[in-house]
């Protein structure tokens, strides 16, 4: 059973999941989880390995219907619709619900190229010249655009793990989602590239709702505003940060959190 | 013989080995089995190379021991009568023949027969003598401390380098006597002619010291092989087995797949005549009536199509093997990433995976067209010998391969310019498909590079 900590404030949610359960073949990876995401804010997703915070974090955009044996159960709503509804077209969802892995994993083409593939799929973009002003604002916003905007006919995968990083979010937000999930972003990262992408994170969520994923409980209490601590496919205890950090209620959240185990 | 005596020698050291580690009960440096292999292979490889120098240079022994005999005296003084008797008399001595009709060889049996027993005695014990002694050399370093094992993989690495060196080294022997026989026939023929003439119709009949070059334009051999291996074969080929490729990677169950990608790849194995007749006895006949019926007066029954399109079908396997590893080797991370963006999976599979397994792809599709190239019963069988330069793929064609075989089996004699040409033709083929292959396996390998 989840316990809420009292001093979170309810806001509006962006996405909300009510009794989730996610299952791999006979394998039940997420037991009956509920939560809500605000919008304009970083929720971070911490817990030991193999808790379930990556399934359930691409449960949130159906990435789990790539895998044959994966099924859901529950209620997911992004504003208030169900989308694992027949009427929700799952190529429209995941243009509102962006994601980002946890190794870079540019396309094998031009930097250019790469930010330009959502917007040419769904096409949102009138002409040519929009679709160079969408790369451009992209790249600016991912604090890339200075690095390489002489060299946008590159490929992609020459630029340094940081800045392959970074192209990923860039091409997420170039289609202008509602919400990014980010599924530990930075763990391939060295630290000052980490730094510049919790930096990006800070910035970003002014516009977005943001979802991380994170193995390090440092990176949680420097980037997010709320926490959720994910044990055994259930979320243990959902607040604050500072207060997840500072004040946890549980003692499995203590524990996990003085380093006991994980 | 030999065998046995390696074998005496392998149960001999196992069991001391096993009786030394009994009496000194300490562990062995090597398991009982090494010292069995380690003399067992002293005994083996000495004695093996000895029996196969003696045969080789005993036979010269023997007759010199039967021309130093008195019975020599009365040979004849022509040589190749004096041969001719020699043999005939070593064939009665050793029992190849019941008796002799040469007046000459009659004396000369029984020195012969001699000779021979008497230095097969003198091989068997040669050969005894080096078993043993290397035996014994090898049987008295059984000792506890002693390194058998790692001797043995010493040998046992000998024996692999040297079977992977026949391939490299019968390569190099195919390659020099084609180049040899190239050059006979490039004496004959000037290279510019059979390079870039158009006309070819080698007579094997005609005078072979002066062939007229005029026929042996190979042009129209070429042009052949490229229209129906790398055209017509590629236009079937690749579009069907890149659609089975990625149906296979990326819609089919895995239940599905695990059947039918091998059974894809049996196809690959049906025996290419089995194909020819495919091509001769259906696909032909059927292309020439639907010629006809849409008015094509003259359609060949031996047409280009008909070969090109069943090569096609042959190469599939190849085609589409190769595609779907390397679209299966395009990291998860990539469709993944296609897929959060939005894109359907199809939109993914043409913008990004395809792209990225473009290179591996395209070093299937050159291995597939070196494959086609080098084809020959499908043509020998569905296309015809005339070589025609034509666009016209209803017209009927001859492949490179075609000619060689035709060229080999005609009448011409060995010398004859006609039955060199084949050399020729086979050694153009070669390089070509050499430099395919060499070309298909750098992109392959450089793509392999990518991902890791």
């Amino acid at each position: 059973m989840t316990v809420i900590h009292p001093n979170l404030e309810a806001v509006d949610p962006k996405m909300s999941a009510e009794g989730v359960s996610v299952y791999y073949g006979d394998k039940q990876a997420i037991k009956d989880v509920s939560i809500a995401i605000p919008a304009k804010y970083v929720t971070a997703f911490i817990g030991p390995s193999g808790c379930g915070k990556s399934t359930f974090l691409r449960a949130l955009n159906r990435m789990n219907d790539t895998i044959p044996s994966a099924r859901v159960e529950g209620q997911i709503e992004l504003d208030g619709e169900d989308i694992y509804s027949n009427k929700m077209d799952v190529v429209q969802l995941r243009a509102r619900v962006g994601m980002v892995f946890q190794k870079p994993n540019p396309f094998p083409k031009s930097i250019y190229d790469n930010i330009a593939y959502g917007p040419r799929i769904h096409g949102i973009f009138e002409q040519k010249g929009d679709l160079d002003g969408i790369v451009e604002s992209s790249l600016r916003r991912a604090g890339l655009w200075d690095e390489v905007k002489d060299r946008l006919n590159d490929p992609g995968t020459a630029l340094s793990g940081g800045q392959q990083q970074r192209l990923c979010i860039a091409r997420a937000i170039a289609v202008d989602p509602e919400v990014i999930l980010m599924d530990e972003p930075c763990s391939a990262l060295d630290p000052i590239a980490t730094a510049k992408i919790e930096e990006l994170i800070a910035e970003l969520s002014s516009r977005y709702a943001i979802v991380i994923v994170t193995h390090s409980m440092q990176q949680a209490a420097r980037v997010s505003d709320r926490t959720a601590f994910f044990h055994l496919g259930e979320i243990v205890e959902y607040g604050r940060t500072s207060d997840i950090f500072t004040n946890p209620i549980e003692q499995r959240t203590k524990d996990y959190i003085t380093g006991r185990y994980g | 013989m030999v065998l046995g005596l390696a074998l005496a020698g392998w149960l001999s050291a196992r069991s001391r080995a096993w009786a030394l580690r009994a009496n000194s009960g300490s562990r062995l440096a090597s398991l009982p089995n090494y010292h069995g292999w380690y003399v067992g292979l002293w005994i083996f490889v000495p004695t093996i190379i000895f029996v196969f120098i003696w045969d080789a240079i005993s036979p010269n022994l023997v007759i010199q021991s039967v021309l130093a005999s008195p019975a020599a005296d009365g040979l004849p003084a022509i040589d190749s009568a004096r041969l001719d008797a020699l043999r005939e008399a070593r064939a009665v001595a050793s029992g190849a023949l019941a008796s002799t009709t040469n007046p000459d060889a009659l004396p000369m049996v029984a020195p012969f027969s001699d000779a021979l027993s008497q230095y097969r005695w003198i091989g068997i014990a040669l050969t005894v003598i080096i078993a043993g002694a290397a035996g014994a050399w090898s049987y008295l370093r059984v000792k506890p401390d002693f390194g058998a094992r790692t001797r043995v993989e010493r040998v046992i690495m000998a024996m692999l380098i040297l079977a992977s060196l026949v391939a490299v080294f019968s390569t190099f022997g195919i390659l020099a006597s084609l180049i040899f026989e190239t050059f006979r026939f490039f004496e004959m023929v000037s290279p510019i002619d059979f390079l870039f003439g158009t006309f070819w119709s080698p007579d094997p009949m005609a005078n072979p010291d002066n062939p007229d070059p005029t026929r042996y334009g190979a042009i129209p051999l070429f042009w052949g092989t490229l229209l129906i291996g790398a055209v017509i074969a590629m236009i079937v080929a690749i579009p069907v087995g890149m659609m089975s490729a990625i149906y296979l990677t990326q819609y089919a169950h895995p239940r599905f797949r695990a059947w039918a990608k091998p059974a894809l790849e049996i196809l690959a194995g049906v025996p290419t005549v089995v194909y020819g007749y495919f091509a001769a006895l259906t696909v032909a006949p059927m292309i020439r009536d639907i010629a006809m019926s849409v008015g094509i007066a003259n359609a060949s029954s031996e047409s280009a199509l008909a070969a090109g399109l069943v090569m096609g079908v042959m190469i599939i396997p190849f085609v589409s093997s190769m595609a779907d590893d390397s679209i299966a080797a395009v990291p998860q991370a990539m469709r993944d990433g296609s897929l959060a963006m939005g894109a359907t999976t199809s939109e993914t599979i043409k913008q990004v995976l395809v792209p990225a397994a473009l290179p591996g792809i395209v070093g299937g599709v050159m291995l597939a067209i070196s494959r086609a190239i080098g084809e020959t019963m499908i043509v020998v069988m569905a296309a015809s010998t005339a070589a025609n330069l034509s666009a016209n793929p209803l017209d009927s064609m001859t492949t490179v391969t075609v000619q060689i075989v035709a060229m080999l089996t005609g009448e011409g004699s060995f010398d004859h310019p006609a039955t060199l040409s084949a050399f020729a033709l086979g050694f153009i083929l070669f390089l070509v498909t050499l430099a395919l292959n060499f070309v298909a396996l750098s992109v392959v390998k450089r793509y392999r590079e990518a991902y890791e």
